[in-house]
């Protein structure tokens, strides 16, 4: 029911609401930033993550006030959907373009990045990355495109290093691997690195599985991995077939040393834990992930999980990504593309709650960008590795 | 890798999976053996079927098991109509009209799926999904042994139904000599049309049984139409028990491809059976009429 009093105090709001910008003047020209993700197709869940991270960015830039060297213009997010393939990521890039907007950021898998940022590049156009961690992406000295997290050699180095040190801890009872991994160029690149790497440090790889993106049936990989009988099982896949291949070796009764996951889609996930508490269990993961000891990092959690919506590693990475290229953008004080560029060159931008430090891109790729260890424990996800984040004592082997 | 414990097991998944191909391939080949059809809409038709019980589970809550007597006759019900309506009246008699019509049907299928549904893969949740079942020293995942039991009953219901009933005759009257067949009474395009629903139905139930353990997108189809033309080429065109046999046999050989050769590489035991087929038996295992 309406009473005069509201209908007062209504009119009153729309008034003010109408007359704001006579009394503050013409409102700056927003800043067009295109936000690009897979949110359809195989990696949707993924890509709708990224998106609600990078716009959750978006709106805290925009309520602290927007850009103020830009006389507190405000960021506008074009979304672009990159249907889970590289190419329709690449023509969305051209669709962007056309629309005029000052950076992209994206757009989660690796091969669409590769994609993506190319394309930016032609337009001399800004592109951060949010996730993307094939080192490709950052080694074909494109000018324009800039990585905040780490790179899958970085994350393969950090996770067999890490591997040796709690191996040797606990007298050496694993001796052999297999690497389970999808076919695209982020699980085939990471394999790669892996079988590598793991040799080096006196590791037998028994076998290297590959699977397709989606794959319903792991009853054979899992029954190749009862034959072989490795001492770790190492999965370099995205969620649902990570999933999927857990609940399996769960069923078949297939229980390793340890499930020592790089980069696995769902080992450090807080949706996975929750759907699946017994399959994640013990589960070890070196993966990007959030400095635990910075208070913001819970308060974002907060915020995310009061959204209905999983904290995963997608959120905070797409979120820290827009906090750098706004910032970027702040130190620009331009809408021009070169000066944005020049701007994420020189980044110092350290007010962020990942483990990197300040930051400093040397080729686009920011120096100090880390995974942290992780491992399921207790019915929660705990930093293990390094020591300076440590929330919990790393239990290896699991026992069975 | 030779051992027992790993080598029953992927049989056994291979004939659960088999039993399902065998289910769509049956489909396939009533519609090859009476119509002469090469269906290439078949994938496609398999597609709208599981998407379908996919609608029913998630909108209605209906279980994929119980929702067999509302997609098996409404799928019937499709197949009926669009031989009726579309095929038969496109193809003006000609079977390389046929050859496009279906093609056709499928792309504007798979489209509409793509617009509806977007090209995301979806799954269902049952409280059976990950039960497992042992036998032996194999831990077969529940669904996949009720999709093994019902492709056989559902096949047994569609050889009765061919062998036993007058329906069955009147097809396999058809078949033969179409000309006598309406001669003696038979109404040739009624005929025609069930057969195109009958196959059509099998891929309802098809995709009742394969949903719980597997996935929908609007490609879905395109594995399955090619394993299932497979499957009718080695049974021998048109034979029944050539399809049921070479389903499972298919099954078996794709799981143990894809134990030996990984899981990108398993279906090459496939094609490679198919084009061996080809080469030195082309009338197939069963297939008595080439």
């Amino acid at each position: 029911m309406s009473t005069r009093r509201t209908f007062l105090k209504q009119s009153a709001v729309a008034g003010s609401a109408t007359a704001f910008p006579l009394v503050g003047g013409a409102q700056p020209r927003p800043v067009k930033i295109g936000v690009l993700h897979p949110v359809t197709g195989a990696l949707a869940y993924s890509g709708q993550q990224c998106r609600e991270g990078a716009m959750m960015a978006l709106e805290d830039v925009n309520k602290a006030g927007g850009i103020k060297s830009l006389g507190g213009a405000k960021l506008e997010a074009l979304l672009g959907d990159a249907q889970s393939t590289p190419q329709a990521g690449a023509a969305e890039v051209e669709k962007m373009n056309e629309a005029g907007v000052s950076a992209v950021l994206g757009a989660f898998a690796s091969a669409i990045c590769l994609a993506t940022t190319q394309a930016a590049a032609r337009h001399g156009l800004p592109h951060v990355v949010d996730v993307g961690v094939a080192d490709q992406i950052v080694e074909r000295g494109l000018k324009n495109t800039f990585r905040f997290g780490p790179g899958y050699r970085t994350c393969a180095q950090v996770a067999v290093a890490n591997l040796h040190v709690l191996n040797t801890a606990a007298g050496k009872p694993a001796k052999t691997v297999m690497i389970i991994h999808e076919e695209s160029l982020f699980g085939t690149g990471t394999a790669n690195l892996l079988s590598r790497e793991l040799p080096g440090y006196g590791y037998e790889v028994k076998e290297v599985v590959k699977h397709a993106n989606p794959t319903r049936d792991f009853n054979n990989i899992v029954l190749r991995m009862k034959s072989v009988n490795p001492d770790i099982v190492i999965p370099a896949n995205y969620y649902n077939e990570y999933a999927l291949l857990v609940r399996t070796m769960q069923q078949q009764k297939v229980q390793p040393k340890a499930i020592y996951s790089v980069l696995g889609g769902a080992a450090s996930s807080y949706k996975f834990l929750k759907e699946f508490p017994d399959a994640s269990n013990g589960i070890i993961d070196c993966n990007h992930w959030f400095n635990p000891r910075d208070k913001r990092s819970l308060e974002l959690r907060k915020r995310v999980e009061a959204k209905g919506l999983f904290f995963s590693y997608e959120v905070f990475m797409a979120y820290t990504a827009m906090r750098l290229l706004a910032d970027a953008i702040e130190r620009a004080k331009s809408t021009d593309r070169a000066a944005i560029i020049e701007a994420l060159a020189k980044s110092t931008f350290s007010d962020h709650i990942m483990p990197y430090g300040p930051t400093k891109f040397v080729d686009g790729q920011n120096q100090g960008a880390q995974p942290l260890m992780t491992q399921v424990i207790k019915g929660d996800i705990r930093v293990i590795i390094p020591r300076e984040y440590r929330e919990a004592e790393p239990v290896f082997p699991l026992k069975a | 890798m030779l051992s027992f414990d790993v080598l029953f097991p992927s049989v056994l998944n291979g004939l659960t999976t088999g039993a399902v191909y065998a289910l769509v391939a049956l489909g396939l080949t009533l519609i090859y053996g009476v119509l002469h059809i090469v269906n290439f809409a078949h994938g496609a038709a398999l597609m709208v079927a599981l998407y379908a019980v996919w609608l029913l589970k998630t909108h209605l809550g209906i279980d994929p098991y119980l929702a067999l007597p509302i997609v098996v006759p409404g799928m019937f019900a499709l197949g009926y109509l669009l031989q009726r309506v579309v095929i038969n009246r496109a193809s003006h008699g000609k079977d390389e009209n046929i050859l496009l019509v279906t093609l056709g049907l499928s792309i504007v299928m798979e489209n509409l799926a793509l617009m509806a549904f977007k090209s995301d893969t979806r799954t269902i949740d049952t409280p059976y999904t990950l039960t497992t079942v042992a036998i032996g020293p194999a831990m077969i995942a529940l669904p996949k042994l009720i999709a093994f039991a019902g492709a056989l009953v559902a096949s047994a219901v569609l050889l009765w139904t061919v062998r036993r009933t007058d329906l069955g005759r009147a097809i396999r009257a058809v078949a033969k000599e179409k000309q006598g067949a309406r001669l003696m009474g038979i109404d040739v395009d009624h005929v025609y049309a069930m057969s195109f629903g009958i196959g059509l139905a099998c891929l309802g139930a098809a995709a009742c049984f394969l949903l719980p353990a597997y996935y929908v997108n609007p490609q879905v189809g395109g594995g399955f139409v090619l394993v299932a033309f497979t499957i009718v080429v080695l049974g021998g065109m048109g034979s029944f028990a050539g399809a049921l046999v070479g389903g499972l046999l298919i099954g078996v050989v794709e799981s143990l491809g894809g134990l030996f050769l990984g899981e990108s590489l398993g279906q090459i035991g496939i094609f490679a059976i198919f084009i061996a087929v080809l080469l030195f038996r082309p009338q197939g295992l069963f297939g008595a009429r080439a």
